[in-house]
């Protein structure tokens, strides 16, 4: 689904990230792990596009990507959520899964302000759409709230909701389960699992190592922006050079 | 487990027409603007609620870009002027047909602010308001120094009133219906646009840009677009401020004009329809009291804005409802 690379990253004279290559399976969940500074971020934001990779190529479906903005990159299917939640905060729950409509619709300016029967039409379609997608994650209930009023937990599943409106081949998560309590945890695994069995490839970067081996179907790790290992949870938990990477030398 | 808070439904967006109290908002505001001539018999107010409608448009057109989109011009007064000179230019000096004039410079005028907001619309913030600055200063000169053209700083004159046939918008009552007919058609367009797929793409990006473009929003060419529309609407304030006043000159679309722009958005309420006609309304009939200043009048609007950026940030539209709840707390029956 998705190939990375050789993707090397450098900020000035800080080298980011270096080497990475691996794949993300169709259908699966794929974590990626490694400690505070280790690149991961880095990688999401060179994947989705926010900055370019100094060297390396992104490929979606064998298609290179590398050059894409955003933009293009979420129209063939890669989205992602945020780490910090990036919600249109002066807008409802609603309307953000509405914008998680727009490549599907197509309702120009002038369309829009003549209310045209179709764009009218289309207008319907989205919102119910939206209700569809709001419902999915749980939270349609909160249809008519502004968004910036969310609890931080009912945030995240808004910007999993606008996400999955756009009807991505390919998902990654930042930091999904970062301040959620325990129980929203379990809540997100159901989720994440749900995700994936819809079709939708996830690949996840995460602190939470009792989720990641829980959901993950295959993990990567970063450590110091160079990867450390690749395998199953199962093979990552075994592996000494991950030990020694997250607890230090003995 | 945390209680869970209940949160209550808000209507964020002051402007949705597709509900039926909006509908009722938007007609009970054209019967106002339709009947508002009327206690004031065709007096010296009606020609000050004329320049209402020219304002209104002008700071609607500002308020799609600033409000929505979040993206500021400081050049508005540039298109207003090259709608207002085009037209006078193409009815004195080519004798074309008004109305036609008027839908060529407004075309053109959009089609200009489109080729220029690529390039300018590319920066943020103070450096955005820097090139749209620029924008608005040339234009300005250029209007001054293209003397055989506009007539420079002494003006252009004999631009002839507008005609349906051999009906003429020659007196204040009938250029105040010109004037408000394109204005009420303005605000319903803007209405519809705000609260569309365009519409939310427009204030996903002022929310966050980087979201928005994650989305699939195509962040730079939709800010050209509305650009493009303010222009559009700023050349059509201009071709009907040029016919109804019948003379122009560039001092009515120097950089003054577009902070005072400026003001009426900010004052009226960011992201609000009605409240750009709000700020317009103010911001229209506090000259004429404040004519004793004279000049000094910029410095009233420069304190006017930072009061309100710092009391009212959500400008009067919302700051007035907000102070009668204060005032007269409502008890709600529980829910």
């Amino acid at each position: 689904m998705l190939r990375l690379s050789g993707i090397g990253k450098r900020f000035g004279g800080l080298t980011a990230l270096q080497e990475i290559s691996f794949r993300v399976a169709p259908a699966s969940i794929t974590g990626i792990i490694g400690p505070n500074g280790a690149g991961k971020t880095t990688l999401f934001n060179i994947a989705t596009g926010i900055y370019p990779p100094t060297e390396g190529a992104v490929l979606l479906e064998g298609k290179d990507i590398s050059a894409l903005p955003p933009e293009k990159r979420a129209r063939l299917g890669l989205v992602r959520t945020f780490q910090n939640i990036e919600l249109f905060g002066k807008m409802t729950v609603l309307e953000n899964v509405m914008v998680g409509l727009h490549t599907q619709t197509k309702s120009g300016i002038f369309a829009c302000a003549f209310r045209m029967p179709w764009q009218l039409r289309e207008e319907r379609s989205i919102r119910e759409r939206a209700k569809r997608w709001l419902d999915f994650v749980g939270i349609a209930e909160l249809a008519g709230v502004e968004a910036g009023k969310l609890s931080f937990g009912k945030g995240r599943l808004l910007e999993i909701a606008r996400a999955l409106a756009l009807d991505p081949k390919l998902l990654l998560m930042d930091e999904p389960a970062a301040g959620l309590n325990s129980k929203e945890t379990q809540e997100l695994a159901k989720l994440i699992k749900s995700i994936r069995d819809r079709g939708v490839t996830v690949a996840l970067v995460e602190h939470d190592m009792d989720l990641v081996m829980e959901i993950c179907d295959s993990l990567v790790v970063l450590n110091l922006g160079s990867m450390l290992a690749e395998g199953t949870p199962k093979e990552i938990q075994d592996n000494p050079a991950v030990v020694t990477a997250y607890l230090g030398e003995e | 487990m945390s209680p869970h808070r209940k949160l209550k439904p808000d209507s964020l967006n002051p402007d949705t027409p597709s509900s039926p109290q909006e509908k009722l908002k938007f007609l009970v505001f054209s019967l106002a603007v339709l009947a508002a001539p009327w206690p004031l018999a065709g007096g010296y107010l009606t020609n000050v609620l004329i320049f209402v409608g020219i304002n209104s448009m002008l700071a609607l057109g500002l308020n799609l870009l600033l409000g929505y989109a979040g993206q500021i011009s400081l050049g508005q007064a540039a298109f207003f002027g090259l709608g207002a000179y085009g037209s006078g230019v193409l009815t004195t000096r080519f004798a074309m047909n008004p109305w036609l004039a008027m839908a060529v410079v407004a075309v053109s005028v959009a089609a200009f602010a489109f080729a220029v907001g690529f390039p300018v619309l590319r920066l943020k913030g103070h450096y955005l308001a820097m090139a749209t600055l620029g924008v608005g200063v040339i234009a300005h000169i250029a209007f001054n120094e293209t003397v055989d053209l506009t007539g420079g700083p002494s003006g252009l004159s004999g631009i002839p009133n507008l005609a349906v046939g051999s009906f003429q918008f020659d007196s204040d009552l009938k250029n105040y219906y010109l004037v408000w007919g394109f204005a009420l058609v303005a605000v319903l367009l803007s209405l519809n646009l705000v609260d569309s797929r365009v519409g939310r793409a427009l204030r996903a990006i002022h929310d966050s840009e980087v979201a928005a473009r994650v989305m699939g929003v195509n962040a730079r060419l939709l800010k050209v677009q509305v650009f493009a529309l303010s222009a559009l609407l700023s050349a059509l304030a201009g071709s009907l401020y040029c016919h109804v006043m019948t003379f122009i000159s560039p001092t009515s679309f120097s950089f003054h004009v577009s902070i005072e722009l400026l003001t009426m958005v900010v004052i009226g309420g960011l992201g609000s329809v009605y409240g750009s006609i709000l700020g317009a309304l103010l911001l229209t009939l506090l000259p004429e009291m404040l004519r004793a200043f004279q000049d000094f009048d910029i410095v009233f609007y420069g304190l006017l804005l930072i009061s309100m950026t710092i009391y009212l940030p959500g400008g009067l539209v919302r700051g007035i409802p907000a102070l009668f709840r204060r005032l007269w707390p409502v008890r709600r029956s529980h829910a």
